[in-house]
């Protein structure tokens, strides 16, 4: 049993589906002790033509997170850093969308100024735009990511509510609800969120971008030196966040059917970042987990919906993620670590004196 | 004259072309009166403390960006401290400080000790801090009952001699005036001054920030100032906070909302380097006073919405970032030639 238990905690992806099975004890706990069965928490049911259940709410509302982390994962592995910007592009891509439809300086519109595709691709171009910037600035400028990043962290949100003329934009028309909508019985951001993670795997096993990224976030110069080219691959991780970005924020956007800036993406970042060091990745780059990230953000979105239904407010909930963040980077710590190894083999030596002896 | 002072000359120059255009395209609606600028120093007292804190932990070439969720935390703890717990103000202001101290204690431990990196412990602080200011309130709570505080904050501080004075509409005769938090933000300038240039404590702060290896050869204990100056940075902020709350009168969880932003900002425009090693306090403070120009411009115009700022603000970051790293590539580049 011990040797078991052992080789659990040994698991690559130990942390996130530990972390994830924590949630789901706390979850039957609080349905035993409010008198619901206890497997509540995994019922699925049919509600009004659609699926309905707290499992099914932690999917879909975990979609942008799950979205964002993809990205968020080749940023962390390629340049040792994290792209803050990602909840304030969200909200831009969201902002740019809503206004082309609605053609600008309209606040409630019921049908479009321009096709539905004119403004989902302008949305996720300016995100892409966006991520280009910031990748422009990290490879090319050699300015720390998170400080790069920092400048669209602050001017993304204020660039979009110039976009809506600082008002909240209302596209009332069926075909843009559909996004944060229900295709069918499902909830639409969940098979987004499902294809995006599965064009990204399928990129990761037929490409060579996984290897390049990680061989670039080990140790950049002897990347370049092997011959891949650091900067291209740093610049392309970034595209990618943005464009996953644009992705997640048109899903947001469409989820609420209008563009309130204020509130679109607001503290994602923090979701998707808190997703790939949960996923088991180290923050200081290198090798990462493409899986453990996506299970890492639907843990993410499983606390909070657990913290709301504990009846924590949501403005009250950063404390916990930060206590959870905090956490989890204090066992990656290199110092915690070799503390723990040092202890290790200490013991490992005397259970060997002890041998010798007897 | 090397490129650090040129940075710092670069500042000073921005902010007088954009006093000066402001004065003049705004003369009609009072811009170039001497109270707009003092009023730009009375709205920017908290943020002059934080930047100076923000100088001194950028130094080391760490960030912190926990300050402004700090600010609403403290305000809101002073607010709710007075309005329903009934505490007196003075003891709130010394808890503030005190909390500051443990906050600031907290993160430097784990980025000087632990080796996390500064921004992930920092931003796990400030949210932290923000989640803790709804714990305390939800809503809006503004400062009454307390007369020793709203006494405070209603001290003005006139002008002497009537310099600067103007007649309003009513022929009535406006003398200058300051208040309270100005002189804490200016007194706490001078001190980060004195202690940055002509201390021990200070020298380490740049030895550290230039080079860790060298800092740690020479004796230096590099964990111990590392945590010291993410200490001082939150007690500065806490000092900050009491200027915002004095400004403010009210705790919110809104408040101060993109703050760090603000500091880093002015901070990086002053000619501090993010890299660390490189930096001091006077250009932090012309850094702040054009932010604070930027803003005062957008709200004398009228039309613009408060937004614009934050655009400028950002896109004159990103300029001295640039202009940062090509001074560093050219830097290195003279290196080699040696």
């Amino acid at each position: 049993m011990k040797i078991f238990i052992k080789k659990f905690a040994r698991m690559p992806l130990f942390l996130p589906i530990f972390s994830l099975f924590l949630v789901m004890a706390v979850n039957i706990v609080f349905d035993i002790v409010n008198g619901n069965v206890f497997y509540s928490f995994f019922t699925v049911s049919i509600k009004n033509g659609v699926l309905y259940g707290r499992l099914v709410d932690i999917l879909n509302r975990g979609s942008e997170a799950a979205i964002l982390a993809i990205g968020m994962t080749l940023v962390v592995s390629a340049s040792a850093g994290a792209d803050i910007s990602v909840g304030s592009v969200m909200s831009l891509a969201g902002g740019m969308c809503c206004m082309l439809l609605a053609g600008f300086g309209n606040v409630n519109v019921s049908s479009y100024a321009v096709p539905l595709w004119v403004g989902i691709g302008a949305g996720i171009l300016a995100a892409c735009l966006c991520g280009a910037f910031n990748g422009f600035l990290v490879s090319y400028m050699n300015i720390q990511p998170m400080v790069a990043t920092l400048i669209l962290y602050s001017a993304g949100r204020a660039i979009g509510l110039l976009l809506c003329n600082s008002m909240i934009v209302y596209i009332r028309v069926p075909s843009f609800k559909l996004f944060g909508g229900y295709l069918g019985i499902f909830p639409t951001p969940i098979l987004i969120a499902a294809a995006c993670v599965a064009i990204m795997a399928l990129i990761l096993k037929f490409t060579a971008l996984g290897m390049y990224v990680q061989s670039v976030g080990i140790n950049g110069k002897a990347a370049r030196i092997a011959g891949y080219q650091s900067r291209r691959i740093i610049f392309t991780a970034f595209v990618i966040s943005g464009l996953c970005a644009g992705i997640a924020g048109i899903v947001a956007a469409s989820r609420i059917y209008s563009a309130d800036t204020n509130s679109i993406g607001l503290d994602l970042e923090l979701d998707a970042i808190l997703a790939v060091a949960l996923g088991g990745n180290s923050l200081g780059g290198g090798k990462f987990r493409y899986s453990g990230s996506i299970i890492g953000a639907y843990t993410i979105q499983a606390i909070t919906t657990t913290l709301l239904k504990l009846g924590i407010s949501s403005a009250q909930a950063p404390v916990f993620k930060a206590v959870i963040v905090i956490l989890i980077v204090t066992i990656q710590a290199p110092v915690v670590r070799a503390y723990f190894q040092k202890r290790a083999s200490r013991r490992a030596l005397e259970t060997r004196k002890e041998a010798i002896s007897a | 004259m090397n490129s650090n002072s040129v940075l710092l000359l670069i500042t000073i120059l921005l902010f007088a072309a954009m006093y000066v255009t402001g004065c003049i395209v705004y003369a009609g609606k009072g811009f170039s009166h001497l109270q707009t600028f003092l009023n730009i120093l009375i709205s920017n007292s908290g943020l002059i403390c934080v930047t100076c804190g923000m100088t001194c932990v950028m130094l080391t070439g760490g960030i912190d960006i926990s300050v402004g969720a700090l600010i609403a935390m403290d305000c809101m703890f002073m607010a709710a401290g007075i309005e329903s717990w009934g505490m007196p103000a003075p003891v709130l202001m010394l808890l503030v400080l005190l909390i500051g101290a443990v906050f600031g204690l907290v993160q430097g431990f784990c980025v000087g000790y632990l080796g996390i990196q500064p921004f992930i412990v920092t931003m796990a602080g400030m949210f932290f801090a923000r989640g803790m200011t709804a714990m305390i309130n939800t809503q809006q709570v503004t400062i009454k009952s307390s007369e020793f505080f709203v006494n405070l904050a209603n001290l003005k501080f006139y002008i002497p001699f009537n310099i600067g004075a103007y007649a309003n509409a009513n022929g009535k005769l406006m003398v200058p005036y300051f208040r309270l938090p100005v002189i804490i933000a200016l007194l706490v300038l001078l001190i980060t001054f004195l202690l940055l240039r002509y201390t021990k404590f200070g020298r380490s702060l740049y030895a550290v920030g230039g080079n860790q290896q060298s800092a740690a050869l020479m004796g230096l204990n590099v964990n111990r100032t590392r945590l010291s100056a993410y200490m001082l940075t939150s007690v500065l902020c806490s000092v900050g906070g009491i200027c915002y709350c004095l400004n403010t009168m009210a705790g919110t969880t809104t408040q101060a909302l993109g703050l760090e932003m603000d500091a880093i900002s002015s901070a990086v425009i002053g000619g501090t380097l993010l890299t660390g090693g490189v930096g001091n306090v006077i250009g932090s403070f012309f850094g702040v006073l054009i932010n604070g120009t930027i803003s005062s411009l957008v709200k004398t115009n009228g039309k613009l919405v408060s937004s614009w700022s934050n655009v400028v603000t950002a896109l004159l970051l990103c300029f001295f970032i640039i202009l940062q790293a090509v001074f560093t590539k050219f830097k290195m580049r003279s290196r080699k030639k040696m």
